[in-house]
């Protein structure tokens, strides 16, 4: 009876969760997406997942493996390597490839995860954003739950973001501040962050507390202009009121982060030295520093050509198509049966 | 027999070189204290916004009170890990302060309190393979067979005549709690019990 039952639950373990349309529908969306693509001179590559070089990124934990007793690293996203195509090439380029991180796992988490990369050439910030806001509508046509005239897309700086909905400058906050804010606002305080903790990780707090449930529900908004501290891999730029931000964006539907864009950094010294400073605040968070991609540095230094990237979360995106409430249900497999 | 009052060692709780879990070793079942309680967890998720700092929503349970929780960290911050075991054991007797329960193999006695006890008090007499749950060593909460076999200590005599289809009466049995039994049992039956809702299932 019991080994019967046993069998039962691995009778139903190793078949798909995800509905058959729905992963039709993701077929679909791939080929559409290559479609926008060739339309526009835009080259498809394919560029390693597994690496001797590991994202520094503090809040990024590479999956790690072994070849030949010779550590290495599952790639967090292709970044570098199609920055050393575009140094190389001098040509706008995109990749649709899976990316890996530890420790990610919830109703919009897998470990492993499917983006869409690319880059252009020439591009600022705006145009980029215009062209990314083309593709999710060109690929609205594929849902029948959105239709192209309710595709709407908002358009905030992360600081009116933050005035309009959380009633706070970010670029002048402190994270004493910020503190006192969620005490008034009523939210909730994670255990592990207090008053004298980082203004980032306060303001990626607030950010998903008050900032993000005022989104428009059924709608896309765009967040741009992001605190210099959270620059990454952007350039940074003054704006009219004399504040250095990065010129880097985020698209979300709803409160979900759907992509994530950056008008390129080609300076390879400051890159190297934020690079150096990530793997200082990951020794501070008591996590391993990681090797720092010296190929992709090289590139810099050869010349980066002046351009904007973005990377979008295509699972996340079908999940918006196909009004699914977890990741697990448009992938064949999720890490549970994986 | 020596006899070890294990609830003592609940007032000597060790506080010194206490374990701990980071946030990326929760997963489901992992015993945690939360508000200086033992909980597990029975849901883990990473959420995050964006690129940035990455936070773990869990739902756990205080073992002691049964009451589920929900919490927040911040990723990589840890967190008190609870030291909690099962055990099987028998029941052995109570003496009006405490229940005492043996292990079967090494014949170690534990005594546990009413509030340990619980509802586990309703349906055990005597000799029953129980579950115990300890947090540093001392009982937390006991939970008896799912199925126990228990006599009826006193009940009214079923109407003669009455056949509506399940019709029920109150039985009381030798543990001194009440269930509901179908008008034939009478007193001296010994009655299978379930123990999980607290249902008549069967005359023994």
């Amino acid at each position: 009876m019991r080994s019967l039952q046993v069998q039962a639950m691995a009778a139903s373990h190793w078949q798909t969760k995800a509905a058959r349309e729905t992963l039709l529908q993701r077929a679909r969306m791939l080929k559409n997406i290559r479609a926008f693509f060739d339309e526009r001179g835009v080259i498809e590559v394919e560029t390693p997942l597994l690496s001797h070089f590991a994202s520094t990124d503090p809040h990024l934990d590479s999956l790690q493996s072994c070849f030949r007793e010779q550590h290495c690293y599952l790639n967090t996203s292709p970044e570098y390597a199609m920055k050393r195509l575009l140094a190389d090439w001098q040509q706008s380029i995109y990749q649709i490839c899976k990316a890996f991180r530890d420790d990610e796992l919830g109703p919009y988490h897998n470990p492993e995860f499917s983006l869409l990369e690319w880059y252009r050439i020439g591009f600022d910030m705006p145009q980029l954003m215009d062209e990314l806001e083309q593709l999710i509508k060109h690929l609205c046509q594929l849902s029948p739950h959105i239709s192209i005239d309710d595709a709407g897309f908002e358009r905030l700086s992360y600081q009116q973001a933050f005035e309009t909905f959380a009633g706070i400058n970010p670029h002048q906050a402190n994270a004493r501040q910020c503190y006192q804010l969620a005490l008034e606002k009523g939210i909730e305080i994670p255990q592990g962050l207090g008053p004298d903790d980082d203004l980032g990780q306060w303001l990626d707090w607030l950010l998903m507390q008050l900032v993000l449930p005022g989104f428009a529900k059924e709608r896309f908004t765009f967040m741009y202009d992001y605190p210099a501290s959270q620059c990454a891999l952007a350039k940074t730029a003054v704006n009219e009121q004399g504040i250095t931000v990065a010129k880097r964006f985020e698209l979300f539907f709803g409160e979900v982060e759907l992509a994530n864009g950056f008008h390129e950094l080609t300076d390879a010294d400051e890159q190297l030295s934020r690079f150096q400073q990530e793997n200082r605040a990951r020794q501070q968070a008591a996590k391993a520093q990681n090797p720092i991609d010296e190929n992709f540095i090289a590139a810099l230094k050869s010349g980066l050509p002046e351009c904007s990237g973005v990377a979008l979360g295509l699972d996340r995106l079908l999940m918006v198509f196909t009004r699914s409430r977890a990741i697990e249900q448009v992938l064949s497999f999720s890490w549970e049966n994986s | 027999m020596a006899s070890n009052i294990a609830f003592i060692a609940n007032a000597n709780r060790q506080k010194f070189n206490m374990a701990t879990y980071s946030t990326n070793q929760f997963k489901n079942g992992l015993k945690i204290i939360l508000d200086g309680d033992p909980c597990s967890i029975t849901e883990n998720n990473v959420v995050k916004p964006g690129k940035g700092q990455a936070f773990n929503k869990i739902k756990a349970k205080n073992l002691r009170t049964g009451r589920v929780l929900e919490r927040t960290f911040k990723s990589t911050e840890s967190v008190e890990a609870a030291d909690v075991d099962e055990m099987n054991v028998e029941y052995l007797y109570s003496d009006g302060e405490f229940w005492h329960f043996m292990e079967p193999t090494t014949f170690e006695q534990y005594a546990a309190s009413e509030v340990a006890v619980g509802d586990a008090v309703k349906w055990i007499k005597g000799q029953e393979a129980c579950v115990m749950t300890l947090w540093d060593g001392a009982p937390l909460s006991i939970t008896p067979p799912n199925f126990v076999e228990l006599a009826v200590a006193h009940t009214d005599p079923g109407l003669k005549g009455d056949t509506a289809q399940g019709a029920t009466k109150p039985a009381t049995l030798e543990t001194g709690t009440e269930v509901k039994v179908p008008l034939f049992i009478e007193e001296g039956d010994i009655l299978k019990i379930d123990t999980r809702t607290g249902d008549y299932v069967s005359r023994a």
